[in-house]
């Protein structure tokens, strides 16, 4: 399948020497929903930036909907659509004003029953002749999807779409990109809260210091880097591992009142993971004859694999 | 392939045009009341005690340096506004986000800017009939006059409000540079009324040109040849037009 967006040894240093990116390839799917993970100046923006024609990279090639972007430019930019980190539009104008601003900046005829659609879609209807200042944090925020919207682009890019937003808003904004997913729009989403990014993303990549660690479907990322931890406590305390459980990796926790199993992703995968490992650890500890009282077992979560993925980065 | 935008050029026409009149009292009543008060007190009151320049009476004679006066710093102002205020709030990802390039970019500015002074010069002119009378011996020239002088600082308005990175950078040239030009460039009087070597100095300034260009449209005499004028207005045009194509293509100040 030929990607929507195709990133080539991109890279951008600015002036003063700051490499923000660092030949970066990336290719994006038609309809899926790619979240971009990576710490604060890890390159997230610089890489929208570069797409949406913002930044002039360095070197590199981009290519959108087939197309380079540094000679087709007016084609694929049609056909993409942008929502910022910040919130910045021309405050003092009315919101229908504002959308078919939008629109018409991207070439297309005035439609005011699609506008209308839209705007009811993001519940903003009611607040179409009200001057976009007078409007809620999050309500503005809502303008800048309907303004990215307007044109009804292909491929959308949200920087940070739900950053400063209240958990409702931040929930209410993933169902109406469910929603853009149902209609076929790619998405591309940067954001800092992993559960975002889990919670809706197909395939996740991580960025930092201008580089993409890696690129991966979400559910694969999890269970190959994904870890499991048991926590079992001990009928009896012990100062040592038994012999019959070292083939499992274990250690003594709590003054010996606990045994903490850390085990899972790639090495245990092709056993049924970190659960079932666990599950032959209990079996070991009977066979042995070592009561035990409790179990606590935890899944690592897509932030433990980002947390881990970033700091092995740093070391 | 799509090779020119014209709805994306007007839609940014629209909206600059819209913005003008959402600001009216700024944009329109200010610069119309200011000028109307150098009707009043150059033209009414005081030039009814002057001599005639040229033959021309002096309330008159004014008319088109003042009106160039307006045109000038309103042009250059809407213009450096419109780019500089969406840079300012972050806006401008909007535009450089579009399929809009240079042309686009300079009809929906500059256009909405241009179109703006001469809205403003109509006022204007209608205005002065009520405290001064003057005529306009080649009325069709000086439309192309005023509307090349609108369209030459809209785009050096342009170039100013990418330019600027604050808004005193983009105030001081209006009022530090244009202003005082406009004044001791032959608004209020004709150079040759000057002993040397201060008129030999007052033809350095750029705007001398402009104002005896308009005036000869207005009385079919001036200082200094029209065509001599009409050369270096356009000459300006093409100066601004270069400029702005290289502010695009290295995307200085607009791109990072």
């Amino acid at each position: 399948m030929q990607p929507i967006l195709d990133i080539q040894g991109l890279s951008k240093t600015y002036r003063g020497g700051l490499v923000a990116l660092d030949h970066v390839d990336l290719q994006i799917r038609p309809g899926e929903i790619f979240a971009l993970l990576g710490p604060n100046g890890a390159g997230k923006t610089t890489l929208i930036g570069a797409v949406c024609g913002l930044v002039r990279p360095t070197s590199g090639t981009i290519r959108a909907f087939g197309k380079d972007l540094k000679h087709d430019w007016r084609e694929a930019r049609r056909r993409i659509g942008l929502v910022p980190q910040e919130i910045a539009t021309d405050i003092f104008e009315p919101v229908l004003r504002s959308v078919r601003f939008s629109r018409g900046l991207f070439g297309l005829p005035p439609d005011d029953a699609k506008l209308e659609e839209l705007l009811r879609a993001l519940s903003l209807w009611d607040k179409r002749d009200a001057q976009i200042r007078t409007l809620s944090g999050g309500m503005k925020r809502r303008v800048l999807i309907a303004n990215a919207l307007a044109h009804e682009p292909d491929l959308l890019f949200l920087d940070e779409p739900t950053a400063g937003v209240d958990v409702e808003l931040r929930r209410d904004m993933w169902k109406q990109i469910e929603a853009l997913r149902e209609r076929g729009t790619t998405v591309i989403l940067t954001t800092h809260y992993i559960e975002e990014a889990e919670s809706m993303a197909d395939r996740v990549g991580i960025i930092r210091d201008g580089r993409i660690l890696m690129v991966d479907e979400k559910a694969a990322m999890m269970e190959r880097l994904g870890r499991t931890e048991a926590r079992i406590t001990l009928a009896r305390p012990m100062d040592r591992v038994p012999d019959a459980i070292s083939r499992f990796p274990v250690t003594l926790a709590e003054g010996g009142a606990e045994l903490c199993y850390r085990g899972g992703g790639d090495g245990d995968a092709a056993h049924g993971g970190g659960k079932a490992a666990v599950a032959e650890l209990t079996k070991a500890l009977i066979a042995a004859g070592i009561d035990y009282s409790a179990i606590d077992i935890r899944e690592s979560s897509l932030e433990d694999i980002f947390v881990d993925l970033v700091e092995e980065g740093v070391a | 392939m799509i090779r020119f935008n014209a709805r994306g050029a007007w839609a940014i026409f629209v909206r600059e045009l819209m913005r003008a009149f959402r600001t009216a009292l700024q944009s329109i009543i200010a610069p119309v009341l200011t000028t109307s008060l150098y009707f009043v007190v150059f033209g009414s009151a005081i030039g009814t005690q002057m001599n005639a320049v040229g033959g021309v009476n002096y309330g008159a004679f004014i008319v088109p340096g003042l009106l160039l006066l307006t045109l000038l710093s309103e042009s250059t102002t809407n213009a450096s506004f419109g780019i500089y205020m969406p840079r300012f709030t972050g806006a401008i990802y909007e535009l450089l986000s579009a399929p809009v390039g240079v042309a686009e970019t300079l009809i929906g500015f500059v256009g909405a800017a241009a179109v703006k002074s001469l809205i403003l010069a109509a006022i204007i002119l209608v205005t002065a009939t009520l405290f001064v009378d003057y005529t306009i011996a080649h009325p069709v020239f000086a439309l192309l006059y005023v509307i090349l002088v609108s369209a030459s600082f809209s785009l050096f308005g342009f170039i100013l409000g990418t330019w600027a990175d604050s808004f005193e950078k983009l105030s001081v040239v209006p009022m530090l540079i244009l202003m005082p030009l406009t004044f001791l460039g032959g608004t209020f009087y004709s150079i040759d009324m000057l002993p040397e070597p201060w008129r030999s100095v007052a033809l350095a300034n750029p705007i001398v040109y402009l104002v005896n260009g308009l005036r000869w449209t207005f009385y079919g005499s001036a200082d200094v040849s029209i065509w001599l004028s009409l050369g270096l207005t356009l000459a300006f045009l093409a100066i601004c037009i270069t400029v702005i194509a290289v502010i695009f293509r290295t995307g200085w100040r607009l791109r990072s």
